[in-house]
């Protein structure tokens, strides 16, 4: 077990990593440990915890924007948005399930990981939504960055560079973030029977309709039986969210009935199984099996995911669904992950990346769990990294490499 | 003119070796693509800040990839500083040049490459303006979101440069919440691509560090930009206050309350009656301060979402509500207010400030702006977005005079000290450039601009890309 640095205030944080750095001891920064497991973090001398840094420091509701230091766990801020009828535009997902981890998800773990859900497709990904940190840099040193407007452009933008960098470039210390109202009303339209690339051209028809739709997915047949306990229609259902107005909901689902009722079985679910289908979708329900399982999560253009699956599955034995209009796929793998074969299939269907969230351990050793990418971008990402952590104390876990 | 903001100093070495650069680049580039000769040079001496101007040493307008590519890597490989430019709209001194600079222009690579409804998005040149994107794809029931008020001329190369907004951005985000991807020439000539047709970047986020970074990362030569389904319908009305505390009050309630209109702009009694002049656009005059609020959807969500907000508004004393009865009429609301930059210009010089505050804290700012403006004897019109807190006071004067013009200066940088010290930020959309350069201590340690300036040299460790903006000169890294 690998020994943990609790800090309980950033003056504290930063002279843990000043010390880590003096000693030539590397650090891994983990929240509440509930996404690890991927980043193979492991391989660092101690585990530095954002979990002392807790409690949300500002929320006025009126200006949609919170401020909560990095170990907050994600259920006290959602609880505290909740009350005030708002919540986080960008559903993030849970990955206890799915990882077999157990522990609180925090909220500055939620934004090193970029951890996006269902409407990330219509209100933007958890970056998107970050407007503020504070962080230790590699130096020991802490750096605040962005602020607590919802418009900003002075100077860099270290606040999206942070997002999604998996703690591998700073150790974050407090968030400050944009939040919504929570939509008052919500029904989802379910289109059954549609193969992939059927539900790929509905999906895409279906967001050119002046509707704005917060959610398009496809659950093929294999994983329906997995949602709702079994609900949901026979077939393949593609599914389609409105949120909004209790006046406008309704409205809208009927254009939208009436736009695709020619073309395959409908059916309409409304607020409370729709909320509860969408986090089953969110948490990625049909592939939390228990299983080490090889799974990616796989982002490209979204009319190219149903032919990436098709493609691959000449060539392996896989398991997919799709979210964000068919642009994520959730894919799991029978037996290996075949990395070089998923990978090289991006490619070909014009790019995108794939990320290992889940395998064996003997299987991990040998796939890098981020995208390589192109040398030139490898070589200016280590560059950027050795801007904020020029020893390397952080653990950088294959983050930006070639 | 106004003299108190300091470039760098121009490299003697450079100078002296401008026959030799200008010979050197028209090997690299078509006759028609090089500006060198003196007088043709005056076009590019300055952008829509134009209390400052300084001569390029020459002007590369490439037309291909492989053009720009070569430019920068002579650039890179002789240490000729450069500076992008795009339309030359940057309100802060962005595109600004300086002598001994190559200015890059990308006037000649306006092509929209692809338009891709069924992946919602469009592949374009840097040069291609804000307005054609959304003028492409309009037919087929999409725009692009970011409207900054210099849309029709402004390029979306420029945008990105300065992660434009504009009026709709409330909902819809700026410029990064709607770019998926570009293509991006560093200064070395390594031409990278970011992102793609996909909505989230591999690796680290760099299109995200890109976007907004003044052009001092690389040069953008193509974006990948998303494109939303059109509204139904959209319906802007009008909401006269006899003061501004309590239009400002309403702005916050509005939002409060849960309700998010597409756009709620905010003028002041000055601008109105400007705006009003140049445009008839219907304002009322008898009031103090005027909100335009803009709600789309199909006309059952617009009449339920006007009426919850006239709801609020009559709490807060509202005198007048103006709903328009057609097209054209809403098409002349926006008009008044999209030409409130120009038409103060008609009556007087200006300089536009950018601060972004707190809504909580947009009456006490208004306020103090006002009485700050009027310390200096100078006037002041303000016209913003308010509903995201983006504040743009219109400080006038006559740059004539050359002490109303430092006085109008100062004035501004004190009203963004305010920003700053009520919460917010110096810019919210128009950018730091020169303009805010000597400010940003003001909202940064020397720790945070460090570390920001120590991202900047992993890009460009000579500091030759638009070297004189965004940071302050002393201070920089030794180079």
């Amino acid at each position: 077990m690998t020994a943990a640095l609790i800090p309980a205030t950033e003056s504290e944080a930063a002279d843990m990593v000043r010390d880590a750095g003096a000693a030539g001891r590397r650090l891994a920064i983990a929240g509440g440990g509930t996404r690890s497991g991927f980043a193979g973090g492991q391989q660092a001398d101690a585990v530095l915890r954002s979990t002392g840094l807790s409690g949300i420091v500002t929320y006025d509701p009126a200006e949609m924007v919170m401020t909560a230091r990095a170990g907050t766990p994600v259920a006290e801020v959602e609880a505290a948005l909740a009350n005030n009828n708002q919540m986080l535009a960008f559903e993030p997902i849970d990955h206890r399930a799915l990882m077999g981890t157990d522990g609180e998800p925090t909220i500055g773990g939620v934004f090193a990981t970029n951890a996006s859900g269902p409407r990330r497709l219509s209100a933007g990904a958890a970056r998107d939504s970050l407007l503020g940190i504070r962080f230790v840099n590699g130096k020991g040193e802490a750096i605040r960055a962005g602020g607590r407007v919802m418009k900003n452009v002075t100077g860099l933008d270290l606040v999206k560079l942070l997002a999604g960098s998996f703690g591998t470039l700073g150790f974050l210390t407090e968030v400050t973030f944009r939040v919504l109202p929570r939509p008052q009303a919500e029904e989802t339209i379910i289109v059954s029977g549609l193969d992939d690339e059927a539900a790929a051209q509905v999906m895409a028809l279906s967001m050119a309709l002046p509707l704005d739709i917060s959610g398009a997915a496809h659950l093929p047949e294999s994983v329906r039986g997995r949602f709702l306990a079994g609900g949901l229609p026979e077939g393949p259902a593609t599914v389609l969210r409105l949120e909004g107005l209790p006046a406008s909901v309704p409205v809208r689902a009927d254009k939208l009935v009436a736009a695709l009722s020619r073309l395959a079985p409908l059916a309409r679910l409304g607020t409370d199984d729709s909320r509860r289908l969408w986090r089953e979708i969110r948490d990625v329900a049909p592939y939390a099996d228990g299983t080490k399982r090889p799974l990616w999560r796989v982002s490209v253009a979204p009319a190219a995911g149903a032919r990436l699956v098709a493609d691959l599955r000449l060539e392996a034995g896989i398991d997919a669904f799709y979210d964000w209009q068919g642009g994520l796929v959730w894919m799991r793998m029978e037996a290996d992950p075949e990395a070089d074969l998923v990978r090289g299939m991006i490619r070909r269907h014009g790019g995108g990346h794939a990320t290992l969230l889940r395998a064996s351990d003997a299987s991990r050793a040998v796939t890098p769990t981020f995208e390589p990418q192109p040398a030139a971008v490898a070589m200016l990402s280590e560059r950027v990294r050795a801007s904020l952590d020029p020893a390397g104390v952080f653990f950088s876990g294959q983050m930006g490499e070639a | 003119m106004s003299a108190s903001i300091q470039f760098l100093k121009p490299r003697q070495d450079i100078l002296s070796r401008r026959a030799t650069i200008i010979a050197d680049l028209l090997e690299l580039l078509p006759p028609d693509c090089l500006v060198h000769e003196p007088r043709e040079l005056v076009p590019f001496e300055t952008d829509a800040f134009v209390s400052y101007r300084r001569l390029p040493l020459a002007v590369a307008l490439p037309e291909t990839t492989a053009q720009v590519s070569a430019v920068l890597k002579y650039c890179h490989r002789y240490g000729v500083p450069v500076v992008p430019r795009g339309a030359g709209t940057s309100l802060c001194g962005g595109a600004i040049p300086q002598e001994d600079a190559l200015v890059i222009g990308l006037s000649k690579m306006a092509k929209i490459l692809e338009v891709d409804l069924v992946n919602r998005c469009a592949v374009v040149q840097a040069g291609v303006t804000n307005l054609a994107i959304s003028d492409a794809v309009g037919p087929d029931g999409f725009f692009y979101a970011p409207d900054p008020s210099s849309q029709l001329a402004c390029t979306i190369g420029g945008n990105i440069g300065m992660n434009s907004g504009g009026a709709h951005c409330l909902k819809y985000g700026v410029t990064t919440n709607n770019l998926l991807g570009v293509k991006l020439v560093l200064v070395d000539g390594t031409v990278i691509e970011l992102g793609g047709k996909h909505l989230d970047a591999a690796g680290y986020d760099l299109l995200g560090l890109v976007c907004g970074s003044e052009g001092q990362l690389g040069i953008v030569i193509e974006a990948t930009v998303r494109l939303i389904a059109k509204p139904e319908g959209a319906r802007p009305v009008l909401f006269g206050f006899e003061t501004s505390e309590e239009a400002g009050a309403c702005v916050a309630d509005v939002i409060g309350a849960g309700i998010i209109p597409v756009a709620i702009e905010f003028m002041d009694k000055p601008a109105i009656e400007i705006c009003e002049a140049f445009a008839k656009a219907g304002y009322p005059l008898d009031v103090g301060a005027l909100l335009i609020v803009e709600v789309e959807g199909s006309e059952a969500e617009m009449d339920a979402m006007l009426a919850a907000i006239v709801e609020i508004a009559r709490r807060h004393g509202v005198k007048r509500v103006k709903e328009c009865q057609s097209a054209t009429e809403a098409a002349l609301i926006w008009k008044g207010r999209k030409s409130a930059f120009g038409a103060t210009g008609r009556i007087a010089d200006y300089i536009c400030m950018d601060g972004t505050v707190p809504l909580s804290q947009l009456s006490y700012v208004l306020k103090r702006t006002d009485e700050i403006v009027k310390g200096f004897g100078l006037r002041v019109a303000n016209v913003f977005h308010a509903g995201d807190g983006n504040m743009h006071p219109l400080i006038l004067f006559n740059a004539n005079d050359p002490d109303e013009a430092a006085k109008a200066e100062a004035a501004g940088n004190e009203i963004l000290k305010l920003c700053v010290d009520a919460g917010g930020c110096l810019t919210g959309e128009h950018g730091v450039g020169i303009e805010k350069r000597d400010l940003m201590r003001h909202q940064y340690s020397t720790a945070d601009l460090d570390q920001q300036m120590a991202v900047r040299a992993a890009f460009d460790p000579q500091w030759l890309l638009n070297p004189s903006k965004v940071f302050p000169l002393d201070g920089r890294p030794a180079i």
